[in-house]
C-alpha cells in the first residue's frame, strides 16, 4: 500500500502540470515542472464592492521563473501581485505559495518580497538602513546585517551609497536600493510591481537587461507586473495577459506574440491585423479569424491591390495605412524601402504561415 | 483696455512681490521682532532697590536674581509641570490622532474634527472655571467618586506630598488636568496631519519585509509621525510655560513663571525681571527644541 502510494504521489509531481486557466478561456499547452510552483492561484476572485477585480484567475508559476503579468491599467494585475504578496485576501479561491496554502497569512508571515511600484524607501532611514530593515526586524545583529546590506547594495552597484538617504538619490538609484531592500532576504519569489515605470526609456532598458541577469544569476522566482508589452516580451520566460479581471492568455513571449487567441492579446501585444474567417480564407489562410502582423506584409509586383490612406514615419519603419477590398491592414516596412505617398496603389503579398489563427475577433 | 498698474507688476516682478510683502515684513520686524528685541533689552537693565526705578544701564544683575531661590523654584515648577503637561498630552493625543488620520472616513472625520476643534471655540476663561467647578470639593469628581465609595481614591491622591492639597481645584493635580484639557487639540492636530501624510506604501512595505504591526509602528510609523508630536509638544511645552491664568484660577498659591512675569511687571514694577524670566521660557524652548534635533526628531522632515 505505502509504494503505491509513494508511486501516485510521485505520479502526481511528475505530471504538474503547469497550465493556465482562466474563466472561459484556454488551456495551454502543459509545460511539465518537476517540482510543486512557487505561486498556484485556484479559482482566485477578488472583488472590490462589485467590481470584480481578479475574476475566477487560475495560474501556476514555476520556481525560477521569471514570469510577467501584462495587461492595461485597471486589469487586474496589480491585484494578483498584492495577493501574492498577501496586502489583499482573495474574496474566493485559493492561493498557495511553493505548495503551502496562503489563506489568512499576514504579508510578514510569508517568504515573498516586493519590489513597489514607487520604491516605498523608508525616509528617515539611510540606504544602508533600508538595505538592512528587514534583516533587523528578523534580529540578526547588526554586524552580520550590515555587511550582508553592503554586499546587497554591491549586487546593485551602489556599494557606496549606504550612508546617504533615499531623497539623496536619482529615481535608478533608488529602483535599485528598493531591489536590494528586497533581495536581501532571500525570498522564494520576489514580487515586482512596475518596478521601471518612473524611469526614462535608456535606464529602463539598461534595467531591463539587469533584473532579467539577476534573476538568471539567484534563480529566484520573479513575478513582474507591466503595462509594457515590450518589457514582458524581452524580459519575460513567461507572459499572462490581463484584461478585465481575467487572464486572457499565457504562454511564452514567442507563443504569444506569434499565436494571439483573441483579438485584444493580438492588439495589446505589438500591433495587429485581425482579419476575419472570409478574408483569410480568400487569401490563403485559414476559414476563421486571424492575426497577420504588420511586419510580414510585403510590398511586391504581384499581389493583393490596395490604396495608401496614411504614411506614418518611426524612425527605424515606416507604417502605411492601407485599405483592400474594404479591409483596413497596417503594413511596417524599414523606412527606407518607403517611397510612396498617400493614395498610391500597391501590390500586398504574405506567406501563408503568417496567418495566425485565433479563437474569436 | 489699457491697465498701466498690470503691465508695470508684469515687466517689474520685483516691484509686485515688494509691493505684496512689505506690509507683513513691516508688520514681522517693526512690531512682532521690534517688541521681542525692546524686551529682551529691558531684561538687561535692573530695578534700583531704593527708588524702585529701572535704571536703563547694561546689567547682568537681574538674570542673577532669577538663580535667587524662589525664583530658582518658580522655574523648575514650570519646567517640571510643563513636561508632565507635554508627555500625558502626546500620550493621550496619539491615538486619537491615529485612529482620526489612518481609520476615520468621511462623516467620522467629519465628527472628528468637530470635536476637537469645539472646545477651542468657547472662551478659555469659561472652561477653566468650568473646571475649578467640576474639581471643587463640592464638585461632580468628588461627588462621584463618594457615590461610589472611591472618596478614598481622592484623599489618597491629595495627600501625595507636593503635588496633593486641599483639593483638586487647589492641587497641582488639578493644575496639570486643566493644562491638558486646554492645551490637547494643540497636540492632537500635528500629530494627525503629520500621521496622515506617512504614506500606506511604507506600511505596507515594512509589512513585506517582515515587520509585525507593532515592529512597523515603531520603526516606521511612528519615527515619521515624529516630527507632529515635535510640533505638538512645543504648543504645549510652551503655552504652559508662560500661561498665568490657569494656575492662577486652579491650584495652589506657588507661583509659575507666567504668572511671575505678571506679577513683577504688575504690582512689584520690576520690568527687567520679567523681561528675564520671558527669556528664561524662550531659552528653554531653545534647548529643546536642540536636544529633539540631536535626538532625530526632524529627520523625516
Amino acid at each position: 500500500m505505502r509504494s503505491l502510494f509513494a508511486m501516485v504521489e510521485r505520479l502526481r509531481c511528475s505530471s504538474g502540470q503547469v497550465t493556465f486557466r482562466s474563466k472561459g478561456g484556454h488551456s495551454d499547452r502543459p509545460i511539465f515542472v518537476p517540482m510543486t510552483s512557487a505561486v498556484s492561484f485556484q479559482s482566485v476572485s477578488r472583488l472590490f464592492g462589485t467590481v470584480r477585480a481578479v475574476d475566477n484567475v487560475s495560474l501556476d508559476i514555476a520556481q525560477g521563473e521569471f514570469f510577467a503579468m501584462l495587461g492595461p491599467s485597471g486589469s487586474g494585475k496589480t491585484t494578483c501581485l498584492r495577493l501574492i504578496a498577501g496586502f489583499e485576501q482573495p474574496s474566493s479561491g485559493s492561493i498557495s505559495i511553493f505548495g503551502k496554502a496562503s489563506e489568512g497569512l499576514p504579508p510578514y508571515k510569508r517568504n515573498v518580497n516586493t519590489v513597489f511600484q514607487d520604491y516605498a524607501l523608508f525616509p528617515h532611514m539611510t540606504v544602508g538602513q533600508n538595505v538592512a530593515y528587514g534583516l533587523m526586524i528578523k534580529g540578526m545583529n547588526r554586524a552580520d546585517r550590515e555587511a550582508k546590506a553592503t554586499a546587497a547594495l554591491d549586487m546593485v552597484k551602489l556599494k557606496d551609497y549606504g550612508t546617504r538617504r533615499p531623497s539623496q538619490l536619482s529615481g535608478g538609484q533608488r529602483q535599485r536600493v528598493a531591489l536590494a531592500r528586497a533581495l536581501v532576504n532571500e525570498p522564494k519569489v520576489l514580487l515586482l510591481d512596475e518596478p521601471l515605470g518612473a524611469l526614462d526609456l535608456k535606464l529602463r532598458e539598461q534595467m531591463q537587461e539587469e533584473l532579467k541577469h539577476l534573476q538568471k544569476q539567484l534563480g529566484i522566482t520573479f513575478v513582474f507586473v507591466t503595462h509594457d508589452q515590450g518589457e514582458a516580451l524581452s524580459m519575460a520566460d513567461r507572459v499572462a495577459i490581463f484584461n478585465e479581471g481575467k487572464i486572457v492568455q499565457a504562454g511564452t513571449p514567442k507563443e504569444i506574440y506569434e499565436h494571439p487567441r483573441t483579438k485584444f492579446a493580438a492588439d495589446f501585444v505589438g500591433s495587429s491585423n485581425v482579419l476575419s474567417p472570409e478574408f483569410c480564407k480568400k487569401h490563403g489562410g485559414p476559414n476563421s479569424w486571424c492575426s497577420l502582423r504588420p511586419e510580414k506584409i510585403r510590398i511586391t509586383d504581384t499581389g493583393l491591390l490596395s490604396e495608401i490612406t496614411s504614411i506614418n514615419y518611426q524612425g527605424a519603419t515606416t507604417r502605411l495605412a492601407l485599405i483592400a477590398e474594404g479591409t483596413r491592414l497596417i503594413v511596417a516596412l524599414p523606412a527606407t524601402e518607403v517611397n510612396f505617398k498617400i493614395g498610391d496603389y500597391v501590390r500586398l503579398n504574405w506567406s501563408n504561415e503568417s496567418f495566425a489563427k485565433m479563437d474569436n475577433a | 483696455m489699457a491697465s498701466p498698474i498690470s503691465d508695470t507688476f508684469y515687466r517689474k516682478p520685483g516691484l509686485l512681490t515688494a509691493v505684496l510683502l512689505a506690509p507683513p515684513i513691516f508688520w514681522l520686524v517693526v512690531v512682532y521682532l521690534g517688541s521681542l528685541a525692546a524686551l529682551l533689552l529691558q531684561s538687561f537693565y535692573a530695578l534700583d532697590d531704593f527708588s524702585g526705578l529701572v535704571v536703563h544701564d547694561f546689567t547682568l544683575v537681574t538674570y542673577g536674581h532669577l538663580f535667587d531661590e524662589a525664583n530658582r523654584e518658580i522655574i523648575i515648577r514650570t519646567v517640571i509641570m510643563a513636561s508632565a503637561v507635554t508627555v500625558a498630552c502626546a500620550i493621550i493625543a496619539f491615538p486619537i490622532a491615529y485612529y482620526a488620520a489612518r481609520f476615520a472616513r468621511g462623516k467620522m472625520k467629519a465628527l472628528f474634527y468637530l470635536a476637537i476643534m469645539m472646545p477651542l471655540w468657547s472662551s478659555y476663561l469659561v472652561k477653566i472655571y468650568a473646571w475649578k467647578l467640576i474639581l471643587a470639593k463640592e464638585g461632580i469628581i468628588t461627588w462621584v467618586a463618594t457615590s461610589l465609595h472611591g472618596q478614598w481614591l481622592i484623599d489618597a491622591l491629595l495627600s501625595i506630598p507636593s503635588i496633593g492639597g486641599s483639593s483638586l481645584s487647589f492641587s497641582y493635580i488639578g493644575t496639570f488636568l486643566v493644562f491638558v484639557y486646554i492645551w490637547i487639540p494643540y497636540m492632537i492636530l500635528p500629530i494627525q496631519s503629520s500621521l496622515e501624510r506617512v504614506p500606506s506604501n511604507l506600511i505596507e512595505a515594512s509589512a513585506d519585509l517582515g515587520a509585525k504591526p507593532s515592529q512597523s509602528f515603531r520603526t516606521v510609523i511612528f519615527p515619521l509621525a515624529l516630527p507632529g508630536v515635535i510640533a505638538g509638544s512645543i504648543f504645549t511645552f510652551s503655552l504652559t510655560l508662560g500661561d498665568y491664568i490657569v494656575p492662577q484660577i486652579v491650584g495652589n498659591s506657588r507661583l509659575m513663571i507666567g504668572q511671575a512675569v505678571y506679577t513683577f511687571q504688575g504690582t512689584s514694577g520690576d520690568i527687567p525681571l520679567a523681561a528675564a524670566f520671558t527669556v528664561v521660557a524662550m531659552i528653554i524652548m531653545g534647548i529643546y527644541l536642540m536636544v529633539a534635533k540631536r535626538m532625530g526628531a526632524f529627520d523625516a522632515l
